[in-house]
């Protein structure tokens, strides 16, 4: 069991230190190296949206990562407090993006790299993307399990 | 991120080294199109040998040199693609409609 909390200010250098912290995080579970390799990009995605969706045009918009690691595996929350979504639905549509270059692929990589993934926004107030990720546990036991 | 390129008879070749996310995809792209303007022949090779890390923006900027260099009738292809790397491409397809040279690509001018 264990917890972390990092919040920071909505400039793009925070997409690799958000993933770098929440793959730390997630070493301390039994994740193979290929597990972790995949919470980083999912990470990574929800961050980036949350830069550059969030905070159109801004660089002191905050952000906050949470991190959380329970028998069950590892919970990822990446909260802004910015323009929000109007539509979730719509958005999480591959090639949904606005940006020919940026490909729609954010939502897809999160569904598909994580176990679970939840989306809340209000437009004008924000929005609150959760994802978990099981840990499968492939050929020995769990430290817990022994 | 560094990127090195090296000019062959028929081919940019750019190794590039770091990771490929919102904070490198712009000097990327513009490293990339400054490349591709000047050597207006020539083919593109991206080298991924030193790169751990790669999501939606960096896909993009790999994706946006291929649709424009296929316009003009050029081709990019990625080199030195590394497993954390690959899962990435193959799942937004981008194996499908990119050549992946398998072979090292030999770095000059380091």
């Amino acid at each position: 069991m264990n917890r972390m909390s990092l919040r920071f200010i909505s400039v793009s250098d925070n997409v690799g230190l958000a993933r770098v912290a929440v793959a730390a995080l997630a070493s301390q579970a039994d994740f193979s190296l290929q597990d972790i390799d995949e919470i980083k990009v999912a990470v990574s995605e929800a961050v980036s949206n949350a830069i550059v969706h969030g905070y159109p045009g801004r660089s002191d918009g905050e952000i906050q990562v949470t991190g959380m690691l329970d028998a069950g595996g590892l919970t990822v929350t990446v909260e802004d407090w910015g323009v929000g979504i109007e539509d979730i639905t719509q958005a999480r549509q591959p090639a949904y993006s606005q940006d020919p270059e940026r490909m729609g692929l954010g939502f897809v990589f999160m569904e598909s790299f994580m176990h679970g993934l939840q989306v809340e926004s209000t437009p004008g107030q924000g929005t609150r993307v959760e994802m978990h990720r099981l840990v499968t546990i492939s050929g020995e036991l769990s430290r817990d399990a022994q | 991120m560094t990127i090195v390129h090296t000019i062959q008879p028929t081919r940019i070749v750019v190794a590039v080294n770091g990771d490929l996310d919102l904070k490198t995809a712009d000097p990327l792209r513009e490293a990339l199109d400054a490349l591709i303007d000047r050597y207006r022949d020539k083919d593109l090779i991206i080298d991924l040998a030193d790169v751990d890390f790669i999501d939606s923006s960096g896909l993009g900027v790999i994706l946006g040199r291929y649709r424009r260099l296929a316009q003009r009738n050029r081709t990019v292809s990625l080199a030195g693609i590394r497993p954390s790397v690959r899962t990435v491409l193959d799942l937004a397809g981008i194996l499908t409609i990119i050549t992946v040279i398998d072979s090292p690509i030999r770095k000059e001018a380091r």
